[in-house]
């Protein structure tokens, strides 16, 4: 088998597991593995057989492009076959996450579950007070399929109110509260679209809508925010769905904010991914082919709304009630980004896996379909959590000190989205989960990163920053600069497209060694006072035998002074040669490993231009040993920088 | 020149409209001979200290009993003024525009500029002239500091002192000279000590319709080949077409036939007129309150700033190959030599050696390859992207270099010693600054003007230690290797540190480099051995 990867082919073997594909370099010294989760394919293409053998390009749904050159036409028909039905598994039971075992017992396992726990968030944004409250409504799923059990609703909302309101609404997924600002009383409340058709209304609908305002006293009217573009909107009303006419609710301010559907986005994401795979593209190519797949504009939309949604919940202290069509896609992504603006607890790592559980997780938010866990409709498919992760990542570049995690994370999160190694993202409802009993067979994707969460913090991050606290406010006009293309998440197997040394992974290591010293320095204090506390057997000149053990002999002997109270610790660490032997062994164990990737090709044409100083600081596997081999392979050194054109 | 015939107007009440996340300032508008004072008294820190030399373009708008000026600023600052008065809004307009476009050096800030925590001529040692061909000694006997120009008889844009091949007489340089456009023979700008390559840039030979030679000259080139190992590769910073061109008015390139053992190669850079054309459609850009998502990247590319940065450093990362990898002398040239020449040597500097990524060597890179090499400073920054009327000799070519190392830093946050600050600040001073440092065109101007020993040096006041935490990148660790930066599109960003300075909040920005500050002076503070 042969691997061509965009710059240099490699050689190398390639095997088909039950759960992986997996191809092992021909080089003997690194024998460099790449892994691919069958669940991880996004498509396989078998092009017209050449000279040298037959290739076949196998796409990921993280962005890693695989193209080998299989020598036997045969073979390659029997991959090709193979990888066609492994890819596309018709039964949950055929996932991963069915078969990983990561080794923790069935304990941990059920700790692992609890780590995210939506009631105690509801408990964080003050509710239930004396206007909201738990419903137990749903209770067996009776009323909305797709929503949790546990929904929040205004205390004045009656049962009656409630049903009569879901009957009014697609998929019966009636107004329930998303969250709550403490601080102005408002909200935000997510449904679906109501069945108005063109002229249909319903009272308790408007009743429910009622409810919702008077639960914030401090405003006289509420938003009502329709996500989709108006066009749309409009041609729902047609099959008898639509929009709230202001005239028939009391007190709403209605508004459309033009985000696209699901159809759109997916093929954006294509258009974009395609500027991705161009082969040394022009700056036009580049720029031209970004801005036509439309891409940044659609992420700038749904940011957009956020922020719109943000400033009426924190500045005006008015409650909103989001809804597109049937509530779980535009709608997910938009109270998304607002809470995340809104809140700091959200832009912290458990703070995040919160948000994801409750805007998106337990709200029914189609993981199954829109990501094609399963064989299924291709027309279901679509980033639209990406999107989302897309939108934090923008906010992370605009406030770079705002978020307690780091880019990897966000990256491996998506890549978890589609993997199915955990069954955190499985199914498309609560209810499904329930009914596969998901979290006794399966492991939770949160308590694997809240485990491996060293690896995802960001140490610029500051709790106590003014970015921090209280409400993000990015830049309005003119902001379309502050829209990035990632080539962290779309072109992340590219590795020489990215920045060759990781400030972020420079920064831990510094902050690590920093932590060890105060530790360090701590001790030391501690067997000062210690030393100070045995005053009578101490006497001037003579070594103190009752000192408390020490683990470098040389502390005491460079005490000499120990009588002197005003013998600080720094003096202390300066004077004791022992100790600074210790610090430098510290320091070695942390000194970044220069990857000297000279070669000795000196052949110009070959593109050997691997000696950049690359500093791979990262010891550390980024994400939990042998759970997520494709990344980790991903970190090793990769010399095929070449970039430019030869001569 | 008296400067108070110029100021009509001294004194004016007026307030400054705030920029983003600032307040404005009311207060006495103050025009001197060199600066614009706006105070709201007792010397609050909101005070506006503006080097008139900094306005690009002065906008007047009246309004009744008041007047609007708009300044837009070289450091792509635009500040808004309202004052009171009809009479005192022209007149202010007027005095700061005739005093913002004194074309005289002399006359300039930098001489009357005396800071109290600088003494004149201190920065003489830092850069000696003869400090690049010590290095060079210590590595190799092959070549040879001759002092031909020092009179400036022979290359007015070069410097008194120059490194030739050791082989090589003054008077056979004295001939090649007069075989290249301004005078600008081949000289030696770096010596690749890893495997004795050397890299050379001279100006374009005078070739001429009828391809005339020069026995001086080919000479030279062959002993240059001699020292660097043998292969040499002529890199035109102009097409092939230009070149053609350019012999019809008596200039050209290397012919293969007289010049055995250099290949040629062609790598068209852009320059000159549509350069600053690139730079002035890029600020608007940025700053166009009315464009639109859907627009603003072609509009990005519709500027061809990012792909001028990408052909650069292209370029720069051909020519660090070729010395890195395949062993050969490299001479670059256009046309004068005096701007995309001194683009590609000095990246290929910073690529290739790690001394040129050190806060000195970078200082050292620029002295030498941007000031003492005769980039005609004074013609190209004369005006910044705001000016209106047509561009004489303006350029943005160093910008343009400043903005590729940027990227560079980008790519390999660790591995140079100076931070954004850095570049920022050598931007500014390039365009309007009180130091002398880029005063001038060449080094003979310099000489004329005194400016070494009546000006202060922009070196002396960076390295002072107050300015450490602004220009220094607290997480740079030597890297001994080249750096290759990536040029793909998805590699390359536009810089917004600098085009998006004053339209952003500054910030998120700020406050993450003090954060990188922090974490690293903790850790000195924790461990202090």
């Amino acid at each position: 088998m042969d691997r061509t990867s965009s710059k240099k082919p490699a050689l190398g073997t390639l095997y088909l597991t039950a759960s992986h594909v997996i191809f092992v370099e021909n080089v003997p010294e690194t024998r460099k593995e790449t892994w691919i989760l069958h669940s991880e394919i996004s498509s396989i293409e078998k092009q017209a057989t050449t000279a040298g053998g037959c290739p076949l390009l196998i796409r990921c749904k993280n962005f890693q492009v695989l193209r080998l050159v299989v020598p036997q036409e045969r073979d390659c028909q029997d991959v090709y076959i193979s990888l066609l039905r492994l890819a596309r598994p018709v039964k949950y039971e055929e996932l991963f996450c069915f078969s990983f075992n990561p080794k923790l017992d069935k304990e941990e396992r059920e700790q692992g579950w609890t780590l995210v726990d939506l009631r105690e968030e509801y408990k964080r944004m003050g509710v239930p007070n004396s206007y909201w409250h738990l419903s137990d409504v749903n209770r067996d799923y009776r009323v909305c399929d797709s929503y949790p059990t546990d929904v929040y609703v205004p205390r004045s909302a009656t049962a009656h109110i409630i049903m009569g309101s879901s009957k009014f609404r697609s998929r019966r997924r009636f107004p329930a509260l998303s969250y709550y600002c403490k601080d102005t009383n408002a909200s935000i409340c997510r449904s679906s679209q109501p069945l108005s058709g063109f002229s249909a209304r319903c009272l308790e609908d408007e009743q429910m809508l009622q409810a919702i305002r008077r639960a914030n006293p401090g405003s006289d009217f509420m938003y009502v925010v329709d996500t989709r573009p108006k066009l749309n909107a409009m041609a729902n009303r047609a099959a008898g769905k639509g929009y709230e006419n202001e005239d028939n609710y009391a007190n709403i301010k209605f508004q459309f904010i033009g985000i696209e559907n699901i159809h759109v986005m997916r093929s954006s994401l294509q258009k974009m991914l395609e500027v991705c795979e161009l082969r040394s593209p022009s700056m036009s190519d580049f720029l031209w082919g970004l801005e036509n797949s439309g891409w940044l504009k659609h992420i700038k939309a749904i940011l957009d709304a956020g922020v719109f949604i943000a400033k009426a919940v924190a500045e005006e202290g008015t409650s909103i009630l989001v809804h597109c069509s049937d509530g779980w896609d535009r709608t997910a992504q938009v109270c998304s980004v607002a809470s995340l603006l809104l809140d700091p607890y959200y832009r912290t790592l458990k703070g995040f896996m919160v948000l994801i559980e409750k805007d998106w997780i337990s709200f029914g938010h189609k993981f199954h379909h829109r990501y094609g866990h399963l064989d299924g409709d291709p027309k279901e498919i679509s980033p639209v959590i990406d999107q989302f992760l897309e939108c934090v990542w923008q906010l992370t570049e605009q406030f770079p000190c705002a978020f307690e995690f780091n880019e990897r994370f966000l990256v491996h999160m998506q890549h978890h989205i589609y993997s199915c190694q955990f069954g955190t993202f499985l199914c498309n409802n609560q209810k499904e989960r329930r009914e596969l009993r998901i979290q006794e067979r399966t492991h939770s994707l949160w308590a694997h990163l809240w485990k491996n969460r060293a690896d995802y913090l960001n140490p610029l991050f500051r709790a106590d920053h003014s970015q921090a606290r209280g409400t993000l406010r990015p830049p309005t006009s003119p902001c379309n600069f502050m829209y990035k293309f990632w080539s962290g998440m779309y072109n992340r197997f590219e590795r020489g497209m990215q920045p060759r040394q990781s400030v972020t992974d420079y920064l831990m290591a510094v902050k690590e060694e920093t932590q060890q010293l105060e530790e360090e320095l701590q001790v030391l204090e501690e067997r000062l006072e210690k030393i100070h506390k045995i005053p009578l057997s101490y006497k001037p000149g003579k070594r103190e035998p009752s000192a408390p053990q020490s683990k470098r002999p040389g502390l005491s002997a460079s005490t000499p002074s120990v009588g002197n109270p005003a013998a600080d610790s720094s003096g202390l660490l300066k004077s004791s040669p022992s100790l600074s032997r210790s610090q430098g062994d510290d320091d070695s164990a942390l000194i970044l490993t220069q990857e000297n990737l000279k070669s000795s090709d000196p052949d110009l044409s070959a593109n050997s231009d691997q000696e950049s100083g690359v500093e791979d600081l990262s010891c550390r596997s980024p994400s939990g040993g042998e759970c997520l081999p494709s990344e980790d392979s991903g970190k090793d050194p990769d010399p095929d920088e070449a970039v430019f054109l030869t001569a | 020149m008296e400067f108070s015939e110029l100021i009509r107007t001294g004194r004016a009440e007026a307030l400054l409209l705030p920029g983003p996340g600032q307040s404005p300032v009311r207060g006495t508008l103050c025009i001197t001979s060199h600066h614009l004072l706006l105070s709201a008294g007792h010397g609050s820190p909101s005070d506006l200290w503006l080097l008139l030399r900094n306005v690009d373009a002065v906008e007047k708008r009246a309004a009744g009993n008041s007047g609007t000026i708009t300044l837009k600023c070289k450091d792509l600052n635009v500040l808004q003024l309202e004052i009171e008065g009809l009479e005192e809004t022209l007149d202010i307009a007027g005095s700061i525009e005739a005093l913002s476009s004194l074309e005289s050096v002399t006359t300039s800030y930098p001489f009357f500029y005396r800071p109290q925590s600088l003494k004149l001529g201190d920065a003489e040692d830092l850069h000696p002239p003869d400090h690049f061909y010590q290095q060079v000694a210590l590595e190799t006997n092959g070549w040879r500091l001759s002092t031909v120009n020092r009179d400036f008889y022979v290359c007015a844009s070069y410097p008194t002192a120059l490194v030739v091949p050791r082989g090589i007489g003054d008077e056979v340089l004295a001939r090649s000279a007069r075989f290249r456009q301004g005078g600008r023979f081949p000289v030696l700008c770096y010596y690749h000590s890893i495997n004795g390559t050397v890299m050379l840039r001279s100006s374009q030979p005078l070739q001429g319709a009828n391809r005339r030679r020069c026995a001086e000259d080919e000479e030279l080139l062959k002993a240059a080949l001699a020292q660097g190992g043998g292969r040499g590769l002529v890199l035109d910073t102009r097409s092939a077409q230009a070149v053609k061109q350019a012999r019809i008015t008596g200039g050209g390139t290397e012919a293969k036939a007289a010049y055995p053992g250099w290949k040629r190669l062609h790598r068209p850079l852009e320059r000159g007129r549509p350069l600053q054309d690139s730079f002035v459609r890029l600020v608007e850009a940025c700053t166009d309150p009315s464009l639109s998502m859907d627009r603003w990247l072609s509009r990005l590319d519709g500027c061809r700033w990012l792909t001028h940065v990408k052909e650069a450093l292209t370029t720069a990362c051909l020519a660090a190959q070729g010395m890195d990898r395949e062993g050969v002398c490299i001479l670059v040239h256009g046309a004068e030599g005096t701007d995309a020449t001194l683009l590609v040597t000095s990246l290929t500097q910073l690529i290739l050696d790690p001394k040129c990524r050190t806060l000195r060597g970078f200082q050292s890179l620029l002295e030498r390859e941007w000031i003492q090499a005769g980039h005609p400073f004074q013609q190209r920054c004369a005006h910044s992207a705001y000016a209106q009327g047509r561009p004489k000799h303006e350029a943005p070519i160093f910008l343009l270099f400043l903005d590729c190392v940027w990227q560079l830093s980008r790519q390999f946050p660790l591995s140079l010693e100076f931070g954004e600050g850095m570049l920022l600040a050598l931007f500014e001073h390039a365009y309007a600054s009180p130091f002398g440092t880029f005063l001038c065109n060449s080094e003979k101007e310099r000489y004329l003007c005194e400016v070494k020993t009546k000006t202060h040096s922009l070196w002396s006041s960076l390295n002072q230690s107050k300015e450490r935490k602004r220009l220094c990148n607290p997480i740079y660790s030597p890297n001994p290797l080249a750096l290759w930066p990536s040029v793909e599109p998805q590699s390359l960003q536009l810089w917004a540190g600098l085009f998006l300075r004053w339209t952003r909040p500054p910030e998120p920005a700020q406050e993450a480099w003090e954060q990188l500050w922090k974490i690293v002076t903790e850790k000195e503070v924790a461990d202090p051995l």
